[in-house]
């Protein structure tokens, strides 16, 4: 086994001039840049299964949550990161900051900017909102889902998962299943899924799917079966509560009945077929929960594993790039 | 200079380019003022006038036309002066060219009733640059209910009545409101736009606001609400002006109704003309409009538009919003833009660009609302009210928003190189803006 230092230097010579200052998005990512930020994670995994953990990567480092949509998994995953590449982490949400007394984004922006910080991670209901920031600020901007434009670490996350699972990205046929329309995971996963290569299927009901899909260079399925049918991958979103009872879908039960994922319709899928969902689940809604527990089947455990390490990979590629770096 | 309650003296302007959209002319020109009206005018360089007392104004060849008549223009007076009071709109428009603007009535409190239209018309009159003019609400409280009084407002002076950004949504209230309009030969004023299907929209659907994940309504919202507003035109007999119209879709369900001879119009904003929903690009709040910024597509369709007489008159649809309110993300942000002082200098980059004629675009912006409002400005001839703009229609110019007059800044021409710059505007015989 590898000294802590060693590691540290080699997870150290992995980190690659990120030609980026902020990472808002996959739009504007080459595939280089992908295939780099994935191969660093990749071997990030493995410090994540050691009993010493700790990297000094970001010492001295001041990363900022912040975070105005309530997230467990998000928000505990990166600062799980920061804290394992040594950065001192703060998580900030709306409930405690200012925005409730009238206070503007920006206006938070640049009183936090004045702290100081180099990395800022921010999740925002509106689309834009990262980009917003990262025009207010010094620090590094990480877009960690903004309203339902984007959400690129969820899509390296995936695509991370993915390579693992089958060696590589290019050539597998994904199906994207559910609420597309409002969904910043599938636009995220879309960029990159096709940047990577892979052939890109999206699954939902006309009321969930944005009405120009068909021009994002994928196809478009209503009924499921067709669109699962020969897949290597069944990518399940989640369906928002609020959107299930009449609005945009008439029950929960019909929603399940056709576009829920269940053993009968995943058989139409390959042999050998994963499935993966980027939570948290309904289970018996949009997935069987049979299907999520399957570890022969689900990829979904390994992607809360690998959503560490992408974001590790991230963090440490952004901090090369800060003004201040050594 | 001379204040506003003595008459200036008797002004001749010489070596011009007059452009009278009126009559389509277009050639050397010059003309006498007095009295606040144009006294003569020759289509010669020169012009001979008996009085000695004659101040003498050498156009250079400049282009000498009617000032603007922009029938959209939203302050923040009453109620919101931070974002822009009567007196900076004022400054604005005479700094645009702009020599008559008719008010919107959704300020606050709104212009629903004659003693608000006299409130604004008095202001204005003290201000004393350009000619204000209020349109009155067509409900009261614009809540699309009860109407509003209508016919007391007329006579106090406004000009038409709308609810503004507001659809009505109850069609009985809408015949009511043009059956009543009808009998006091009012204009109203309507915006097409269904607002259920554009309930929550910062942009419209399609591949752009979908791919940047931007909540969006359908453009055939637009055309939804205008078959309804065209169909109770058609049963009222009532002059209905089409709001800002922006989608091809739209334009093609109002050739049919012009083709039934109703008395139906529409207006354009210079925005729709003149940005699509890409220049959005990266959230630029300054483009967030509504009626939201449309594919190029409809963009070209309201530019032919333009020639074949469909739409009627273009507006600035001056919405002033202060940083506070645009610096925000992009589903966030008020909508509108400012646009008073830049509507000339569009409107002329269009003709260069898109290759349509300087006095029938001008026409869009002085005679034919003018006509459309009872107006007898937005001509030159005599006996017209002195109202003119002197422009140089080559002159480069860069926007820079934070050099507007408005208080204000939000102008989606910032940075932008247009072309056409405002000389010398000139309301009722009385200089109020020259170029420094």
């Amino acid at each position: 086994m590898d000294s802590g230092a060693d590691i540290e230097s080699s997870i150290s010579g992995r980190v690659f001039p990120f030609p980026h200052r902020h990472l808002l998005g996959i739009a504007g990512l080459t595939r280089p840049d992908a295939e780099a930020l994935l191969d660093l994670a990749d071997a990030l995994v493995a410090v994540n299964r050691q009993k010493e953990k700790k990297l000094g990567l970001l010492r001295g480092r001041t990363q900022v949550n912040l975070f105005f949509e309530a997230s467990t998994r998000t928000q505990s995953s990166f600062e799980l990161a920061g804290k394992r590449l040594g950065a001192d982490v703060v998580n900030m949400s709306p409930r405690t900051s200012s925005m409730t007394k009238g206070e503007t984004l920006i206006d938070t922006a640049v009183t936090l900017n004045a702290m100081k910080p180099d990395l800022l991670v921010v999740r925002h209901s509106s689309s834009g909102a990262a980009a917003l920031l990262s025009q207010k600020v010094s620090c590094s901007v990480i877009n960690a889902g903004d309203g339902q434009h984007e959400h690129p670490t969820q899509a390296l996350l995936d695509a991370l998962s993915l390579r693992r699972a089958f060696g590589a990205v290019a050539g597998l046929t994904v199906a994207i299943c559910g609420d597309v329309l409002h969904s910043r995971v599938a636009r995220s996963n879309v960029a990159l899924l096709q940047l990577l290569g892979a052939h890109v299927r999206l699954v939902g009901p006309p009321t969930l799917m944005p009405s120009s899909a068909d021009r994002w260079g994928v196809e478009v399925f209503h009924d499921m079966r067709r669109g699962v049918e020969g897949a290597d991958v069944v990518m399940m979103l989640r369906l928002q509560l609020e959107r299930m009872s009449g609005a945009f879908i008439p029950s929960v039960r019909e929603y399940f009945r056709f576009y829920g994922l269940d053993r009968e319709k995943l058989a139409l899928a390959a042999p050998g077929v994963r499935v993966m969902h980027p939570g948290p689940m309904n289970r018996g809604v949009e997935i069987e929960s049979g299907i999520a527990d399957d570890p022969q089947i689900s990829l979904i455990q390994d992607q809360v594993e690998m959503g560490v390490a992408v974001r590790m990979a991230i963090l440490a590629s952004l901090a090369r790039r800060l003004e201040n770096a050594a | 200079m001379t204040g506003p309650f003595h008459p200036p003296r008797p002004t001749a302007f010489v070596n011009a380019r007059v452009i009278d959209p009126e009559s389509g002319y277009d050639g050397p020109g010059a003309l006498v003022v007095e009295n606040g009206l144009i006294a003569d005018v020759a289509r010669a360089p020169q012009i001979e006038a008996g009085s000695h007392e004659l101040e003498l104004i050498d156009c250079g060849g400049a282009v000498l036309a009617p000032g603007l008549v922009d029938l959209r223009v939203k302050t923040g007076e009453p109620g919101a002066e931070t974002k822009e009071t009567l007196k900076s709109a004022a400054r604005a428009a005479a700094a645009g060219g702009v020599t008559s603007i008719v008010l919107q009535p959704d300020t606050d409190p709104c212009i629903d009733e004659p003693a608000m239209v006299d409130f604004v018309l008095r202001r204005a009159r003290d201000i004393g640059l350009v000619h204000v003019y209020p349109a009155g609400a067509a409900t009261k409280d614009l809540k699309g209910g009860e109407m509003a009084e209508i016919g007391l407002m007329h006579e106090a002076g406004a000009l038409y009545v709308t609810d503004a950004d507001r659809p009505i949504v109850d069609s009985r209230v809408l015949r009511r409101v043009m059956t009543y309009a009808k009998g006091f030969d009012t204009l109203v004023a309507h915006r097409p736009a269904d607002p259920h299907l554009t309930a929550g929209a910062a942009a419209t659907e399609g591949e752009f606001a979908g791919r940047m994940g931007i909540p969006s309504g359908p453009a055939v919202a637009e055309r939804v609400m205008l078959e309804r507003d065209l169909a109770i035109a058609e049963l009222t007999g009532a002059r209905l002006l089409v709001d800002q119209i922006t989608t091809r879709d739209a334009l093609d369900s109002l050739s049919r109704a012009k083709l039934k001879s109703l008395e139906v119009f529409a207006s354009a904003s210079i925005n729709h003309l003149s940005f699509n929903e890409l220049d959005i690009g990266d959230y630029r709040t300054f483009y967030k409009l509504n009626p939201p910024l449309r594919p190029e597509d409809d963009r070209q369709a309201l530019i032919e538009a333009l020639g074949n007489g469909l739409v009627d008159v273009i507006v600035s649809a001056h919405a002033p919003a202060p940083a506070e309110d645009k610096r925000l993300p992009y589903d966030e942000a008020a909508p509108g833009a400012v646009g008073l002082e830049t509507l000339l200098a569009a409107l002329v980059t269009l003709h260069h660009a898109e290759g349509l004629a300087l006095v029938d675009l001008l026409a869009k912006v002085t005679v034919a609302p003018a006509n459309l409002m009872g107006l007898k400005a937005g001509r030159i001839a005599a006996g017209a009210p002195a109202d003119l703009v002197l422009f140089d229609p080559d002159a480069p110019v860069v926007i820079d928003a934070d050099q507007l007059i408005s208080k204000s800044k939000n102008s989606p021409f910032d940075g932008r190189r247009l072309q056409g710059r405002v000389l010398r505007t000139v309301v009722a015989g009385r200089t109020v803006f020259e170029a420094p």
